[in-house]
């Protein structure tokens, strides 16, 4: 795809967007819908931000597919196509596989209903008072309840019950059981409402389809363009400085981390010391640990499920899980199914990671820590993939340094804030007249479905800005 | 505009966000929300929708004012009087 080169964007747009992960392509593609000039710029060469994919050894491997939940239906065909609708398909395997339990589900509400009573024994007026609780919950509510003490009430003293519900979660945005409720709540319900599901064709073309429909809208999508300064004047944003280029803009929407966006592009100087302090208390969430393997042509495996999540720790615990040498990992498996149009077999290993672990290592420590998570995960695949160390001809790592490296993102974190992030971002535009920001804050507004429509919401309030 | 032409915009709206919505048997007192199957993303697309047409701009202290079809002329009314 040809995207517009930095020397031939106009001086002027109504909107500029910066930072192309799916926050930022739907706010564009929402924006220059509702008939405003766009100009999206991006400092990778790729579209995607962590939806992303890269090819290696005559692979393809999708670093954030996994699985999201029914509600991209929905989403997709509203703010983007029903072209791009039409390719969402269910994974129907789920695997857990723990010291406490082994069990394979569709990750639906009516599949768990059945898996609690009659797997876990727990009698239905609980699990159903348990769906009905969560579904209820909505971001506006008392934080005052943590998820632990949710899942006390429930299931007291049940940690096999408590992992099964969390472990997914933890590994979809980095939550831990002190965590508010809430954000457990719409997360597990969004993804309860059906079950598990993901783009025919992969990431790559998933990007591409949007990329069509953004210039199709008048979208101007600039590559290779990393944005030094947003420009803030007496209040407000006036546009970007990128490159040698400034350009001028009513709106300004980043899509860069929101730690990034405040202490770096638009600078701490733009803001009141009230909001600062505020700003000061939100936390990063952590990042994470990927192992890729790519089957060689001509090999071949039985269906072992599409997404494993898989431990050898005796409990849950997200501290454990984001060790270096944790015992936790997801497998997200791709058979030929995934790109029937190149079909391929590949296995992505993924687990939660400090960014303090991995950023002081010497170069030599860091390429052994690499050597030895590539290791760990070849043993726990063996247990499900008999054979699979012949198999493999290509194998990549990426850590919690590959990930800051490709998206700037403070602590390289996967999945943006915790939840006082959320405020920060819903308030931003208060503080810097037209200044806003779409990306994953506040554990709700994270992976693919949160991401996307929140760059609607916030294209709302963009859109009410320009146009007062 | 008269309240019908309000109505008819508002269904108008609803039926580019959903095409399959069946207006049959539509309570005009009864939240849209239950009847359609409405989500609040929904709304959202409806605030920007009437913004776009008719440079309206609704606070979001009162998206609420848009429950029902009735509450939704009640209140665009006095200010589509002149669109």
């Amino acid at each position: 795809m040809v995207f517009t080169p930095l020397d031939k964007v106009r001086q002027k747009y109504d909107v500029v967007v910066i930072g192309s992960g799916l926050g930022g392509l739907t706010c564009a593609n929402r924006l220059a819908r509702a008939g405003h000039a766009v100009l999206l710029l991006e400092h990778h060469t790729q579209l995607g931000g962590l939806a992303t994919w890269f090819k290696r050894g005559g692979h393809t491997f999708d670093v954030s597919l996994h699985g999201f939940p029914y509600g991209m239906v929905k989403t997709c065909k509203k703010y983007w196509s029903k072209e791009i609708r039409d390719s969402i398909v269910q994974l129907n395997n789920i695997v857990f596989d723990n010291p406490q339990f082994s069990l394979t589900t569709t990750f639906s509400k009516d599949d768990f209903t059945r898996i609690l009573h009659e797997q876990f024994t727990l009698d239905r007026v609980t699990v159903d008072d348990f769906f009905n609780t969560v579904r209820a919950m909505n971001f506006y509510d008392d934080l005052g309840m943590t998820t632990r003490e949710l899942f006390e009430k429930f299931f007291p003293g049940r940690s096999d019950v408590h992992r099964l519900l969390m472990e997914p979660i933890t590994y979809a945005n980095g939550s831990t059981l002190d965590e508010p409720a809430i954000t457990y709540g719409i997360v597990f319900s969004n993804f309860m409402n059906r079950g598990v599901f993901t783009f025919e064709g992969g990431t790559d073309r998933l990007i591409g389809m949007m990329a069509t429909d953004l210039q199709h809208n008048g979208v101007t999508l600039c590559t290779g363009a990393k944005v030094e300064r947003i420009i803030v004047e007496n209040g407000k944003t006036k546009g970007v400085v990128v490159g040698d280029r400034e350009i001028s803009a009513s709106a300004v929407v980043s899509n860069s981390g929101i730690t990034n966006t405040i202490d770096n592009l638009a600078g701490r100087d733009a803001f009141s010391d009230d909001f600062l302090s505020r700003f000061d208390k939100v936390v990063v969430n952590n990042s994470s640990s990927q192992v890729y393997f790519g089957i060689r042509k001509g090999e071949a495996f039985d269906d072992v499920g599409d997404l494993l999540f898989t431990s050898t720790a005796k409990e849950f615990s997200s501290e454990e899980m984001r060790r270096m040498d944790t015992k936790s990992r997801t497998f997200s498996v791709y058979y030929p199914k995934t790109r029937p149009d190149a079909p391929d077999y590949t296995v992505v290993a993924s687990m939660n990671a400090n960014y303090a672990d991995w950023a002081d290592l010497d170069e030599q420590a860091y390429g052994r820590a690499k050597e030895e998570m590539v290791e760990r995960c070849f043993d726990d695949l063996e247990r499900y993939i008999p054979g699979i160390r012949d198999k493999v001809d290509t194998i990549e790592s990426a850590t919690p340094q590959t990930f800051n490296r490709y998206t700037l993102h403070t602590e390289g974190t996967s999945f943006g804030t915790k939840f006082e992030g959320l405020d920060i971002s819903r308030t931003i535009f208060k503080e810097v007249g037209g200044l806003f920001h779409v990306g994953s804050v506040g554990i709700i507004m994270s992976g693919w479905l949160g991401a996307i429509n929140y760059g609607v919401i916030v294209a709302n309030d963009v859109d009410a800005y320009v146009r007062s | 505009m008269t309240r019908d032409e309000i109505k008819d915009v508002i269904l108008e709206i609803i039926e580019d966000i959903d095409e399959d919505a069946e207006f049959d048997g539509l309570d005009a007192d009864k939240p849209l929300r239950d009847q359609l199957d409405l989500d609040s993303m929904d709304f959202l697309d409806i605030v920007m929708e009437l913004r776009k047409r008719y440079q309206l701009q609704i606070p979001e202290e009162e998206y609420p004012e848009l429950a029902t079809l009735n509450s939704c002329v009640n209140y665009l009314e006095p200010k589509l009087k002149e669109a």
